[in-house]
């Protein structure tokens, strides 16, 4: 199903005239190529994009169609496009996109914006620029090799004349679309690779940033949802008197999830949904615990798991091996919890509907409107706002449910919003798991074989049930599988184990499980063999060049093997390319008190991620993914207890806070080969290296997150 | 309904609003200004903080009762023209991703540059340690509050 991009493609380019003597071009992207499952959900291919306008005025104006969730994709996507075009940046205007099939997959996720985007915004904006020489060729009558271009003009060499790109693009619009371009050398880059301010960042700094919940449409009602606090129950009864009377709420009403609260503001709303006095159907579930789900995971790591790789022979290897070592790694359901909680406005009239979401997936948004409503998609608007973080979260349609049946049912459009409560206790898990790992070494303490058994609900299963085949499910073992290390005996197998809790993709998905379980393994091996854990490793990743240059440079800049302040350790984890396709080092320096707190001082990130776009938004990537993955390590779990979620808040669910911030140093191992991901791929090794270096200062090993020293 | 009359970045404003509706709301909802945000509603996370009365406050649990007669400032009226020395070491320093909790982020440190135009590390962790941000920015807030503080000029 993972389509690769072909530039050579005749019909990948359109150009169209337009009024004012500007031009339009459009051009295809390839699907995200995320996980499988993420593309499983998309039928079309190679529709339009994106669309480059050029004004007379000499305004540049590149459509993003991907959601800008704080990754910087409004920033990196029209920098690809300009360099090519050779347009000048501080006249270029960036517009997103709304939804529509033309742009291809807009789904943003899996890390995939830039390396899904490169080839094409290159090939777009050097098409351009081709055809804008061309005009200026033919206008003085002189060989297309004679001139150049430079900041959004056309040179004739000889001569020095200049003509703005806003001057031919009328002319340039009528040309015939070339076959073949060529593109620059990286060496020639000028926009890309550089630190290109974000154009978001001014409207993030003064207020007038609009996400999905700063959305104010003339007439608009608030609403919220009182939901079943326990998974798949339903309402069995319901009092509104109370909520009626709260001041401002306008009506109480039963939709599908549960009891609507219609209001004249958002805390009216809230304050109607308090007094609802519900009589809820717990259903099935009522009495569903993470004691429950730990056991039927313990249970079911004693079955053999559907086999997702068998190199060599392992039970053969362990019978000769000299040492084994047998470890079990747990961890929890997490929440994504977005600073900007679930919302959604929504407008549905007889014959138009019209949505504004902080969504990461507008096109799915407009599936499901349409389903709704019953309108052809032509009439069904949907904004993509800015996104208060993503991770995940937002490729899903619930709150969006819900605005829709409120809209409906008012006549009116409608602003959905979400507690954080609702969030937190609403939200979609990243999965529990439970692994099992066994290893042995040789006399010399040589790695001869590793067996790895997972076990963990599918999100494949629960997103398209039906969809993964003999119990396996790729994306469930990304991370444990590809290994940088050459392992003569090794085998992954995997226990699908699903539960009522729902789950989705949380940033960097099951790599950011599987790593901490491989890495701390790797990590227990070295200390087993005798050996330093970079040393160790080392001699096991031969076949993978990146991983290991970006090891040497990581250990150089951590000074790995150097001397540290009392109490201080440091540990290493690697982190595979997966899906994301990058490889990365991480190398946490830390130490414990005697209040047993883990202290962060220093970590060191090094990445290949091919050709840097913008080296602020990768060190920005890896910062935050550095972050969104210690937070989880160090504290993050999702308690089941009758039924329901027990986190509630922030005060129970705690986030990283700025005093426990260690310093994250991003090295960019330099590359000429495409982009890959950036988003997620900060993620994974840091609860190992973390986890490591514990061990290191304190000789605990921590298998079970979030960690708890003794 | 109630109405309440308070100083809001610099005017004189009077609202009608259900007794013990907090400033958050008020400020979203029925004046628009919706660059302060809602994050948890329980005082936790600090992303709709705006100052009253010169200090660092958390709207979503001040009711309006609170601040009849006080000054409000929220984000949209920290500078007029958005060259607070706070705003502009943000976007010197490149701090937010998502953005969301910007505002909060933004509204604490000038407070803090207030009280102590030249923070030591210790005095940013303080003031600062109970800010939440999910995309990970803190060691960008860090550097630009030392930057908004060796620029100088905090008012």
């Amino acid at each position: 199903m993972k389509r690769q991009f072909d530039p050579r493609r005749r019909e990948f380019f359109k150009v169209t005239s337009i009024a004012g003597a500007g031009f339009l071009l459009s051009f295809h992207l390839p699907w995200s190529g995320k996980l499988e499952a993420f593309a499983q959900s998309r039928q079309t291919a190679f529709a339009p994009n994106a669309w480059l306008r050029i004004d007379g005025d000499g305004t540049v104006t590149v459509t993003v169609a991907k959601s800008e969730m704080g990754q910087g994709v409004l920033t990196a996507l029209p920098m690809i496009l300009a360099e090519e075009l050779d347009a000048d940046w501080s006249n270029i205007k960036v517009e997103q996109a709304l939804a529509d099939k033309k742009y291809g997959d807009m789904g943003t996720g899996g890390s995939t914006s830039v390396r899904t985007s490169w080839e094409a915004l290159r090939t777009a904006g050097a098409t351009a620029r081709a055809m804008l020489v061309s005009a200026a060729a033919k206008r003085w009558g002189v060989p297309e090799s004679a001139c150049r271009t430079e900041n959004s003009g056309v040179i004739h060499v000889p001569t020095g004349r200049k003509l703005a790109y806003g001057e031919l693009a009328g002319e340039a619009a009528i040309l015939p679309v070339p076959a073949k371009v060529a593109l620059k050398v990286p060496k020639d880059f000028r926009i890309v690779g550089k630190r290109i301010p974000r154009v978001d960042t001014p409207s993030k700094v003064n207020g007038t940033a609009q996400f999905g919940i700063d959305i104010r449409i003339p007439g608009m009602l608030y609403a919220a949802v009182a939901q079943c606090p326990v998974f798949g129950g339903s309402v069995r009864s319901f009092d509104e008197k109370q909520a009626a009377s709260v001041p401002g709420v306008k009506r109480v009403l039963r939709i599908s999830s549960g009891i609507a609260v219609v209001a004249d503001s958002t805390w009216g709303a809230f304050q109607g949904r308090d007094a609802l006095q519900i009589i809820w159907d717990e259903g099935p579930n009522a009495h569903l615990s993470s004691d429950d789900i730990r056991k039927m995971f313990v249970e079911a790591s004693g079955k053999p798991g559907a086999v997702a790789v068998n190199e060599g022979d392992f039970d053969n290897a362990m019978a000769k091996a000299s040492k084994r070592i047998d470890a079990i790694y747990e961890l929890p359901f997490l929440a994504h919890a977005t600073m900007e909680p679930m919302n959604c406005v929504a407008d549905v009239r007889k014959d138009r509907c019209e949505i504004w979401a902080p969504t990461q997936d507008p096109q799915a948004f407009q599936k499901k409107a349409c389903e709704t409503t019953g309108l052809h998609e032509e009439s069904v608007i949907v904004h993509t706002t800015l996104l208060g973080g993503g991770f995940g979260r937002r490729t899903e349609t619930d709150a969006l449910s819900q605005a829709l049946e409120v809209s409906k049912a008012m006549g009116a459009p409608v602003k959905l919003t979400w507690s954080r409560e609702d969030d937190m206790t609403h939200d979609m898990y990243r999965p529990a798991s439970y692994h099992l790992l066994s290893g042995g070494l040789d006399g010399n303490g040589r790695l001869v074989a590793i067996k790895h058994r997972i076990v963990a609900p599918s999100i494949s299963e629960s997103k398209w049930p039906g969809s993964t085949k003999n119990g396996l499910d790729d994306d469930v073992v990304e991370g444990a599988v590809k290994l940088p290390y050459a392992i003569p005996n090794f085998r992954v197998e995997y226990v699908m184990a699903n539960t009522a809790v729902p789950v989705l993709w949380w940033r960097s998905v099951y790599p950011s499980q599987n790593v901490f379980a491989v890495e701390s393994f790797m990590d227990e091996l070295a200390h087993a063999a005798g050996r330093d854990p970079l040393e160790f490793r080392k001699a096991l990743v031969t076949g993978m060049p990146r991983m290991r240059k970006a090891m040497d440079m990581a250990a150089a800049k951590a000074g790995w093997g150097t001397p540290l302040p009392a109490g201080h350790a440091r540990g290493i984890a690697l982190s595979p390319p997966s899906f994301f396709q990058t490889p990365v080092v991480q190398i946490a320096e830390v130490s414990v008190g005697t209040d047993r707190r883990v202290r962060l001082h220093r970590i060191i990130c090094a990445l290949d991620c091919g050709i840097v776009v913008n080296p602020d938004t990768v060190e920005a990537q890896i910062e935050g993914g550095f972050v969104y993955g210690i937070t989880a390590a160090l504290k993050g779990k999702i308690t089941v207890k009758d039924g329901r979620v027990d986190e509630k808040n922030f005060d129970d669910y705690p986030l990283l806070t700025l005093d426990e911030m260690p310093v994250v140093e991003t090295v960019i191992v330099e590359s000429s080969e495409p982009p890959t991901g950036t988003g997620e791929p900060g993620l994974p090794a840091a609860a190992p290296a973390v986890a490591n270096a514990v061990f290191a200062a304190s000789g605990q090993r921590l298998r079970t997150l979030p960690m708890k020293l003794l | 309904m109630p109405s309440f009359t308070f100083t809001l970045n610099g005017k004189e404003t009077t609202v009608d609003a259900h007794a013990g509706t907090p400033l958050l709301w008020v400020l979203r909802d029925t004046l628009g200004l919706t660059g302060t945000k809602f994050g948890c509603g329980k005082g936790l996370c600090g992303s709709c903080t705006v100052h009253i009365d010169g200090d660092a406050a958390r709207s979503c649990i001040t009711p309006m009762e609170n601040v009849s007669r006080a000054s409000v400032i929220t984000i949209e009226g920290l500078s007029l023209s958005h060259t607070h020395p706070v705003q502009r070491a943000w976007i010197k320093d490149e701090v937010p991703q998502c953005g969301y909790c910007q505002s909060g982020q933004i509204m604490a440190a000038a407070a803090l540059l207030k009280k102590h135009p030249n923070p030591t590390d210790a005095e940013i962790d303080e003031s600062m340690g109970n800010m939440l941000c999910r995309c990970g920015t803190y060691q960008r807030i860090r550097r630009a509050i030392h930057t908004a503080s060796e620029e100088g000029g905090v008012r």
